[in-house]
């Protein structure tokens, strides 16, 4: 416990900092990644057979394949194929977002599909328009399964950020390796970096439970 | 011309290899009140669905005022809005408050000031008994009571024609009174009305003529009373034995 507080006077910055990468990839990851959901999630409810075809065999590769083997996918192929310098951080980052976009399609396609069908058709029977049934009808009681759903892949994708230690980009798992070099204390340094992550999803998961309570007080 | 308001012509429709709909040709003239009664599977729903195109016949024709809307698709809303209809699950919208539920399609797709549509549906909602839940959400009203809401809703539309698919089925028995008599009210009132029910009484009481249908066509129809004392299809004269 002792070696554990002097670790962390004298390396706090460079938890710090890894904490900084991890907010700042899980944050993109999420954001860009839950675009790339909607979108696919939409692709996968097309009348286009296609359209359909394609977006089942992205998400099936990205739920049949390790989130590590992706990673390295993205860290060996993007540099070879796009014509300008790309760095590490950004090829790993996009191999999260891409793998984020098909757990999220999941998620919003669940939600949206959970909406029981007499509701389209009773928006429909009153001669809303489409996009009215849509954002109207279907999406505020959607919303209510995929908002908790999408908190709690948050939380999964900040836990996957720690692959990124595989490729020495900055971020927890990182600061830790760096600390553990320079001092020989495994398990101390690792104890930090483990702490920081709970107190991180775990106030996160608590956020999410008041969400959800929230969300759920309004259908009264 | 007749006043004719809906018209089909060798209706059909199939789920995959499932004829459901095997031809129907009728047509529902302005006021008149059609009760539509037949066996389960019989077709019955398919066919009031066909009619505001939440199902999409296979082949033949729907005419609504004059125009093929089987047609031209991509307005079918617009003749949505002059089609009401009520389902057996009510669907009303749980994240809305019983006068937003009312009002939104007013509001949103034919303009009306928000003002006005709320004292319209506050007048419908006197109307069927609901005044007081007007800023209530739909959880806290008794199934009768959600359907009598489905019905304004559908009404504050300000529809030619009412389209109920068995509202009373899903129903508490002490619930059923209230609804059909919100719906022979309207009847009364001179809406065009077309019901599909298992309520033999009710619609041997408000209806003008009655379809029976079987195994995907109209087997017989006529006025109530030809109907339910001297039926001649043979297939009609079981069914009734049975519910009667």
């Amino acid at each position: 416990m002792d070696k554990i507080v002097r670790l962390w006077t004298r390396y706090s910055g460079i938890y710090i900092k890894g904490l900084g990468g991890t907010l700042w990839m899980s944050a993109v990851t999420i954001c860009i990644g839950t675009l790339l959901g909607i979108f696919v999630a939409l692709l996968r409810m097309s009348k286009w057979k296609l359209l359909r075809a394609v977006a089942d065999v992205y998400v099936e590769i990205v739920r049949g394949t390790p989130a590590l083997l992706q990673l390295y996918f993205f860290w060996l192929v993007v540099p070879k194929v796009v014509h300008f310098p790309i760095s590490d951080t950004q090829c790993i980052v996009l191999g999260l977002i891409f793998n984020a976009g098909a757990y999220i399609s999941e998620i919003i396609r669940a939600g949206l599909q959970a909406v029981d069908k007499g509701q389209w058709e009773a928006a429909r029977s009153l001669g809303l328009a489409e996009r009215n049934v849509m954002s109207r009808i279907i999406m505020p009681q959607a919303i209510k399964n995929i908002l908790p759903a999408l908190c709690n892949e948050f939380i999964t994708t900040i836990k996957g950020t720690s692959l990124a230690s595989v490729f020495f980009i900055n971020e927890l798992m990182t600061s830790y390796k760096t600390v553990n070099s320079a001092t020989f204390l495994a398990v101390q340094s690792l104890c930090i970096a483990g702490f920081i992550y709970l107190l991180l999803n775990v106030t996160l998961s608590r956020l999410v439970k008041l969400l959800e309570r929230r969300l759920q007080s309004s259908d009264r | 011309m007749t006043d004719e308001i809906i018209r089909t012509e060798d209706l059909c429709k199939s789920f995959g290899k499932l004829e459901v709909l095997k031809g129907i040709s009728t047509s529902i003239r302005r006021g008149e009140v059609v009760s539509i009664i037949g066996p389960s599977g019989g077709g019955k729903s398919t066919f009031l669905r066909c009619l505001n195109l939440l199902e999409v016949p296979t082949s033949g024709k729907v005419f609504f005022e004059g125009t093929e809307i089987t047609a031209r698709k991509e307005k079918i809303n617009l003749y949505r809005q002059k089609i009401g209809m009520v389902f057996q699950s009510f669907n009303v919208f749980p994240h809305l408050t019983v006068l937003d539920n009312i009002t939104l399609t007013p509001i949103l797709e034919k303009k009306i000031p928000k003002a006005q549509a709320e004292r319209e549906a506050m007048e419908l909602l006197e109307r069927v008994g609901l005044t007081e839940k007007a800023g209530e959400y739909p959880g806290r009203l008794s199934g009768g009571q959600k359907q009598r809401l489905a019905i304004v809703r559908a009404l504050a539309m300000q529809p030619d024609v009412m389209l109920f698919d068995e509202p009373t089925s899903a129903l508490d028995p002490e619930m059923v009174k209230g609804v059909l008599e919100v719906i022979a009210g309207l009847a009364r009132s001179g809406m065009t009305i077309v019901i599909v029910t298992h309520e033999m009484g009710f619609a041997r009481e408000v209806s003008d003529r009655v379809l029976f249908i079987c195994d995907g066509i109209i087997k017989e129809e006529g006025p109530p009373e030809a109907i339910f004392t001297m039926p001649r299809d043979p297939a009609t004269i079981r069914f009734l034995s049975m519910v009667l």
